[in-house]
């Protein structure tokens, strides 16, 4: 348990790090806002609408992908921790094969699909 | 070279004197949090520096495989270069742009620095050397490493600017897709050890290295951390050409200097990790006498592939983007299987 407070310590060192950096530059900046300064950059014209646009569908079907071989990849790494050493090796050697070629057919599915094609 | 190597020796002597300190009745939590603090300095200096340092050879190695000669002009040979720059980052003027959301803009660069830093804590520096024996450490680093991204993509878009959220967009694209590849290239070096503590993956490469039962994961392991820390070729995320400066157009000052500092900091923890899985961590070549200590070697280890990583960097074209989706859905993903696959079968025959 000790571990993790080093953990949870680093996160505050981390903040601390970045909120000083702000601090100290806050001191020693300049400061003069001007309208076109403080506007948003689009290549030196008048930006055009909001930027915050519906955006593309196929950011979320990589999402959909991502989750889903993430989820196998959290029931693989069990599996590799115990491999070495096991007396069942072949069994359990079979039963991963079977459960990859399962995780491969999908994939080959999603890419038949199309949902591996960037559009 | 005396105090170098006796590296190990100095951490025993502060933790020799902060037990001598009880003595004098001064509460423990006081003297623990002394040790945390030297920790953290000790740890924050060397992301500091060690940014500095790697910009400043970036540069130069750019400029020798280019044929240039790189910073010349600021102390000898361009050696304060970056400290000039790191000087004038921090007098900047500080731009929030009116439009933007004001606190999640201020947050971003937070949200990409901790992490970083964070996983700095599992990192098994030495023998001795280590800020805590983290049991998970392999997959506490992935985890820190994935929590980066979502730094990326409010970034993106708290800026409230198209090329901004279309960088932040594509970056998490990719960082998931090559997330995949690079858990699944580790699996068999997991598979080999049966560990995934740190400091027992590397006394596991005592006689042999990794690298030489997994050379496919090791490749794998490198595209992917590549393509992970957001670096050329893979760097659409921040692709000048097409998207300005991608997800950090909008920032200026200490906030843009943050998100290079989590930058170079997560490129070192990569080459750590692929130090530490797949070229024996801190130990030295197998047959070696251990004459140089051990950081010296996990240092040396890790720069190498810091050097590997600006090589490819300045050596190929960034690849289009859809390129780059499919090389990790059609291509780095099924060879990660097709390593595992191996790795089990010649495992099960050989018991």
């Amino acid at each position: 348990m000790k571990e993790y407070l080093w953990v949870a310590f680093f996160l505050l060192v981390g903040i601390a790090f970045c909120l000083g950096g702000f601090i100290f530059n806050w001191f020693i900046r300049s400061n003069k806002p001007s309208e076109s300064k403080l506007s948003t950059y689009e290549c030196g014209e008048k930006p055009v609408g909001s930027a915050w646009i519906q955006y593309d569908v196929k950011y979320y079907l990589y999402g959909l992908l991502f989750l889903i071989f993430d989820v196998e990849i959290v029931f693989i790494i069990p599996w590799a921790t115990i491999f070495k050493g096991s007396a069942t090796v072949t069994a359990l050697f079979v039963e991963m094969v079977i459960f990859i070629v399962i995780l491969l057919v999908g994939l080959i599915y999603a890419g038949k699909k199309g949902a591996l094609q960037w559009r | 070279m005396e105090l170098l190597y006796n590296t190990e020796r100095l951490v025993e002597i502060i933790g020799d004197f902060l037990q001598s300190c009880k003595g004098y009745g001064i509460p423990e939590w006081v003297l623990t949090l002394g040790g945390g603090v030297v920790v953290a300095v000790i740890i924050a200096g060397f992301i500091a520096v060690n940014t500095l340092i790697l910009v400043l050879a970036e540069r130069k190695v750019s400029a020798f495989i280019q044929d240039r000669l790189g910073p010349m002009r600021v102390g000898p040979w361009g050696c304060l270069q970056t400290v000039a720059d790191a000087l004038k980052l921090l007098q900047k003027e500080d731009i929030t742009p009116k439009k933007a959301d004001r606190l999640i803009f201020f947050l971003s660069p937070i949200i990409v620095f901790a992490p970083a830093v964070m996983a700095y804590v599992a990192i098994s520096w030495s023998p001795k050397i280590r800020v805590a024996d983290i049991n998970l450490g392999l997959l506490y680093i992935f985890a820190t490493g994935s929590l980066g991204t979502l730094g990326i993509i409010l970034a993106g878009w708290s800026s409230a600017n198209k090329w901004s959220l279309l960088g932040g967009m594509r970056s998490a694209a990719q960082i998931i897709s090559y997330e995949v590849a690079l858990i699944l290239s580790v699996i068999g070096v997991i598979m080999l050890s049966g560990s995934l503590n740190l400091e027992n993956l590397i006394s596991c490469q005592k006689d042999c290295w990794y690298i030489v039962y997994q050379p496919l994961g090791f490749l794998l392991f490198l595209v992917s951390a590549i393509a992970e820390t957001n670096r050329a070729p893979f760097d659409i995320v921040e692709a000048e050409q097409e998207l300005v400066g991608g997800f950090h157009t909008e920032y200026s000052a200490m906030k843009f200097a943050m998100f290079f500092l989590g930058e170079y900091a997560s490129v070192f923890i990569a080459s750590a990790l692929c130090a530490t899985l797949f070229l024996g961590g801190w130990q030295p070549v197998p047959g070696l006498p251990a004459v140089v200590p051990p950081i010296i070697w996990f240092l040396a280890k890790c720069y190498l592939i810091v050097f590997i990583i600006m090589w490819i960097r300045w050596t190929y074209p960034r690849i289009r983007v859809d390129q780059l989706m499919g090389f990790s859905w059609k291509f780095l993903i099924p060879l990660g299987f097709l390593n595992i696959g191996l790795t089990g079968f010649i495992m099960a025959i050989r018991g």
